[in-house]
């Protein structure tokens, strides 16, 4: 019997699938891989039946079932655990979570936010300029630029970052079962606090936290742990994966110097950039669901119970949806990339994340125009296959 | 051929109005519609709109005039 990939596997260019899936793409566009604790679930590998299984009601995202794949040790689902908010549930309660939310992420809120986000940006690079090279600028800008966005939109000060990115990337990486519990008990204390300051006062500022404080108000009703859920994973999400873009962006642009060279060239290419970017990194690679109904596709079943894996990066370079998916190319369409996700749970922040991503990379290249690696591409640190994916380190000198 | 938007199954994602902002807005709960006017226009960015959106929301319906379809 022909042996089954191992999933996830770590990446040995920052910014291509592992060579070890190349097996997959050919078994595709469904096929089998195995979890670290040797469970065989299916994995999609085909970006039509992404989309079209990722839209399926029949494939759920609640991590209260048993069956939910689980792909690291460190998530091993704990007693007593929580589902986090919107990615833990399934319609209707996800749906119901979502439209309290929905409009603080408009693309209109988000063009309000632009001229913030140029001026943090623009603070962080007058620093990086005063200060001079070498620098390292995932400490610098990749981390400090997302971070500080998400908490001016959801009322969080910034200057507990210390202890919200090492809480986030704790809750991420553990290492252990117990540290990420941990770090997740901490950050929803930390939360908590700040969502009691707006029970017992006015909530009257123009803060996310304090918009959704005065929404249950006008609703009569009081739910700290519905808003502590939400606003930890609006965090989380908020900085963790804009910062690995950045620096995970940067680093592929320094890589593919004729690219960036266009990008200078032709400020107008930068949105096109930025989704070309998300596709071609997929920094979400791995995309889980459990099956709660046979789902006949393929040629396959899906059983109910079985385990799905959608592994986005190959999904980002299939070949009918994507011509020449191994080129970077500013010119082609590359919208429909599921870099953000595909069906109801879909990044709900992909518009600011956009916003922040064309800002932070426009702006670091005309400041720093001779940003350049300080140590060999090959040594630059990267995270492993099972978390999100981007740099640990990225040192720079212009 | 009509656009329509189909509000209950939207969820935001905003795909719509950054593809084609000559046709569709957010209102403030930040679900999709029509800007007034605009459901009569169906192009390429309306097609490439109806494509993106995540939830399949958006469709075009042939008019029923009154010689029929």
């Amino acid at each position: 019997m022909k042996e089954t990939i191992a999933f996830p596997q770590s990446r040995s260019c920052p910014y291509a699938p592992p060579a070890e899936y190349s097996a997959l793409r050919e078994a595709g566009p469904l096929t089998r891989v195995s979890l670290y604790d040797g469970r065989a679930v299916w994995a999609v590998t085909g970006h039509a039946l992404a989309r079209r299984l990722l839209a399926d009601p029949r494939l759920s995202t609640n991590r209260d079932n048993q069956a939910f794949p689980v792909t690291s040790a460190r998530f091993t689902p704990m007693p007593g655990r929580r589902r986090v908010a919107l990615l833990g549930f399934d319609d209707p309660e996800h749906n119901a979570q979502r439209r309290m939310l929905i409009p603080g992420f408009t693309l209109k809120r988000v063009a309000g936010l632009r001229p913030s986000i140029g001026r943090t940006v623009d603070r962080l690079l007058d620093s990086l300029v005063a200060q001079g090279p070498p620098a390292e600028l995932v400490s610098a800008f990749a981390l400090p630029v997302p971070s500080m966005v998400i908490c001016d939109l959801l009322g969080v000060p910034y200057a507990d970052h210390d202890f919200f990115q090492t809480q986030s990337r704790v809750l991420l990486r553990g290492p252990s079962p117990e540290d990420v519990v941990r770090a997740r008990a901490l950050l929803e204390e930390y939360l908590g606090g700040l969502i009691d300051e707006r029970f017992a006062g006015a909530a009257d500022g123009d803060e996310l936290l304090d918009e959704l404080v005065r929404r249950q108000r006008a609703e009569g009703r009081r739910d700290r742990e519905e808003l502590v859920g939400m606003a930890l994973i609006l965090l989380v999400a908020g900085h963790e994966t804009t910062a690995n873009m950045i620096s995970l962006g940067v680093f592929t642009l320094l890589r593919h110097p004729e690219r960036l060279a266009e990008l200078r060239a032709d400020e107008s290419l930068m949105p096109a950039a930025v989704d070309e970017l998300m596709r071609f990194l997929s920094i979400v690679d791995g995309m889980l669901r459990v099956a709660v109904a046979d789902i006949e596709v393929a040629g396959e079943t899906i059983r109910a119970h079985d385990g799905v894996v959608f592994t986005t990066s190959l999904i980002n370079r299939d070949s009918d949806a994507f011509p020449a998916p191994d080129a970077l190319d500013w010119h082609r369409a590359a919208r429909h990339h599921v870099g953000f996700g595909y069906g109801v749970h879909q990044c709900l922040g992909q518009n600011l994340a956009r916003a922040e991503m064309e800002i932070a990379l426009r702006s670091l290249f005309v400041r720093l125009p001779g940003l350049r690696l300080t140590v060999p591409a090959e040594r630059v640190p990267f995270k492993p296959g099972d978390t999100l994916q981007g740099m640990v380190e990225l040192p720079v000198a212009w | 051929m009509r656009v329509e938007v189909d509000r209950d199954v939207c969820v935001g994602a905003g795909l719509c109005v950054l593809t084609a902002p000559e046709v569709f807005a957010q209102d403030d709960d930040g679900l999709s519609g029509l800007l007034p006017g605009a459901g009569g226009r169906f192009g390429a960015e309306v097609r490439e709109a109806a494509r993106l959106c995540p939830v399949r929301a958006i469709s075009a319906v042939r008019e029923e005039g009154p010689e029929g379809p």
